[in-house]
């Protein structure tokens, strides 16, 4: 689904990234975890495609193409979708028009909008003014409209309320397993695929993970099963688990 | 008129405009008054009738109260759905029926205030006549079009607007010109009377054509309690416009609304704003001028008065710039004569930042459909009370420019 070879990236005049090379296979879930500021959010947006990174060697296929000088809709209309951990306030745009447009201007996404709990922000500036909670929901609304076939998820979980996180984890559940496989054999189980950044784990506790990348100052340190490295960073902290560990189950 | 008399007024002719490019009024041709009758605005051709729609002028009746087409400088129909609270008149029958009109005729404006209004009074220019009578709620709108339909063509109209009190109408009006009458002066001399108590929503939509100058004169006084918005949108090429209507709040707990929506095209030269100025304690006023600069010259006035204790306002220029090439000014100007006054403005001029383009276009959206549909929240979504119709207006608008480019 989506293969990264020696990536080097550069934001804001700086080398980020510094060769990482992963790979997410269809209806698979990957983990990335890492400390702060180690290069997580931009592996994402570089995916995404944001003009803010510079992709300065590398590659990015996605579904077979490079897709490493594609713009941002174009890799949208192939199957990314991203939901962002701070996404820009839109002023003026309302969140219920772009969730139709991302639709295909099918207005019965709306309906869903409650499921959500988004209802009364459908007539909302897009994130102006949205708590934390807020702004994931909105993210996972817009994804549900979107219904891609890999989805970029930007610590879901960051940010909100015990009672949302319930709520945020059911639904990036459904995001991942509601959409059907386009194949013709009717007992596959593929399922959308994601690359989910989460430092305390808990969205775990919805998803099933299939795999855990660790990543620190722009390169991939170590992977293996994402519940092993959860635990071993929760128990011994990143650099503990970056020296005496590396399970590398490069299959 | 005797030699000596409105000599004055005669003096005027040579006075430009306070702002704006200078015009010579002999280029142009003062346009006729004996114009065709159109009993029904469905008569009208097909390519009429685009025109009208363009600037928010329907020609069925539906959800209209009344209607009034000028043609050149002649009232060419008159309609009228609302008979028992709404009288629509041309401004010549309102002076001939009712003696009392007079005391409105060239009270608000004063005809030397430039060359526009002059030749508007000496030519005893015909125009609207709008009386909203006591207590009188409109439901619909009514629509008054002033169209040029001749080449070189001077229309000078003079309108008078009577909300009288507790009463309440929306008018929605389009100026614009036929499309082989490109070059042409239109000059629209408003005076604008919103009684004690009385609410007018007053929506002006232009769509000239590249060389057509644009000078209108509104000016508008409020009583005790009177509300007045005024929507002014133009969106497409212009020659030269320049508009800077000015609203008095002389009644206690006045208020008024300025709401401009501008795109600025390539060649255009647009001055626009608005002035209020607060005669009377606890008025409030709002300037919200929203433009897009695509390469023309736009200037964004707004201009703030506080003359008693109380009063409350607040500015906004606000323009995106998609394209190299133009001026874009801001001018916001806050002048208070008394401490007790709470006067804000906020100007901002650039471009549209990118992080939000490509979080439109992360859902699928390109990048033209994301710059537009960014421009319209910037242009219609961050202005509230805007009539639905005019969104819609809008919405074409932009499609037509081709904005991500």
């Amino acid at each position: 689904m989506l293969r990264i070879e020696n990536l080097h990236v550069e934001a804001g005049g700086r080398e980020i990234l510094k060769g990482v090379s992963l790979e997410v296979k269809e209806g698979e879930t990957c983990v990335l975890f890492g400390p702060n500021g180690s290069g997580k959010s931009t592996l994402l947006a570089a995916i995404m495609g944001y003009g803010h990174c510079t992709v300065t060697s590398g590659k990015i296929y996605f579904k077979g193409t490079d897709i490493t000088d594609m713009e941002v809709d174009e890799r949208a209309k192939l199957g990314i979708g991203m939901m962002m951990q701070r996404p820009p306030n839109v002023v003026g745009v309302k969140l219920g028009d772009l969730v139709k447009v991302t639709a295909g201007n099918d207005s019965s996404i709306l309906d869903k909008a409650g499921e959500f709990r988004m209802e009364n922000f459908l007539e909302r500036d897009i994130n102006v003014g949205f708590s934390g909670g807020e702004i994931k929901r909105s993210e996972l609304l817009q994804l549900t409209a979107q219904k891609p076939d890999f989805v970029l998820l930007d610590e879901p979980e960051s940010g909100v309320d015990l009672e949302s996180i319930d709520l945020i984890g059911k639904k990036v559940h459904n995001l991942l397993y509601e959409k059907k496989c386009k194949c013709e054999n009717s007992k596959c189980s593929r399922h959308v695929s994601a690359l989910v950044i989460t430092h305390t784990g808990q969205i775990l506790d919805y998803i099933g993970a299939d795999k855990g990348y660790v990543l620190q100052n722009g390169v991939i340190r170590c992977s293996g099963r994402p519940t092993d490295l959860l635990k071993d960073i929760r128990e011994r902290g990143y650099k503990e688990c970056i020296t005496c560990r590396a399970v590398n189950i490069q299959e | 008129m005797q030699s000596g008399e409105h000599s004055g007024v005669k003096k005027a002719l040579e006075k430009a405009g306070a702002y704006g490019p200078d015009v010579n009024l002999d280029n142009y041709e003062v346009g006729s008054s004996d114009v065709e009758k159109i009993s029904s605005l469905q008569d009208v051709d097909e390519e009429l009738k685009k025109t009208m729609i363009d600037v928010g002028v329907t020609t069925d009746d539906e959800n209209r109260d009344g209607s009034i087409m000028f043609i050149n400088n002649g009232m060419s129909h008159c309609s009228n759905k609302a008979e028992e609270g709404v009288e629509l008149l041309s401004l010549r029958e309102a002076l001939d029926k009712y003696d009392w009109v007079k005391d409105y005729y060239w009270n608000a404006m004063d005809p030397e205030k430039d060359k526009f209004t002059a030749k508007t009074f000496l030519e005893d220019s015909d125009g609207y006549f709008i009386r909203v009578k006591k207590g009188y709620k409109a439901k619909n709108p009514v629509q008054t079009c002033m169209l040029i339909k001749s080449k070189n063509t001077m229309q000078n109209v003079h309108n008078i607007v009577i909300v009288e009190e507790d009463a309440s109408l929306e008018i929605i009006t389009g100026c614009t010109t036929d499309k082989h009458a490109m070059n042409a002066l239109h000059i629209g001399v408003s005076e604008i009377y919103v009684k004690d108590g009385g609410s007018l929503s007053f929506s002006m939509i232009h769509n000239w054509g590249s060389d057509t100058v644009v000078r209108p004169r509104t000016t508008t006084i409020l009583g005790k309690d009177a509300h007045y918005v005024n929507n002014y949108v133009i969106l497409n090429p212009v020659g030269t416009l320049q508009s800077a209507p000015t609203t008095y709040l002389n009644g206690e707990g006045a208020s008024c609304i300025y709401n401009t929506i501008c795109l600025s095209h390539e060649g255009s030269e647009i001055d626009t704003g608005g002035t209020v100025i607060m005669n009377a304690p606890n008025t409030s006023a709002e300037i919200m001028s929203r433009s897009i600069n695509q390469g023309g010259n736009i200037i964004a006035r707004g201009r703030l008065v506080g003359n008693c204790p109380g009063v409350k306002a607040h500015l906004e220029c606000r323009s995106i710039v998609l394209k190299d090439g133009g001026i874009t000014l801001a001018i916001p100007e806050l002048e208070s004569s008394v401490a007790d006054v709470e006067m804000t403005h906020e100007a901002a001029v650039g471009k549209i930042a990118r992080d939000q383009i490509e979080y439109l276009m992360s859902r699928g959206l390109n990048e033209d459909e994301a710059v537009g549909m960014i421009v319209r929240g910037f242009l219609v979504g961050s202005i509230k009370g805007l009539p639905k119709n005019l969104e819609k207006e809008i919405d074409d608008a932009i499609e037509k420019s081709n904005l991500g480019n």
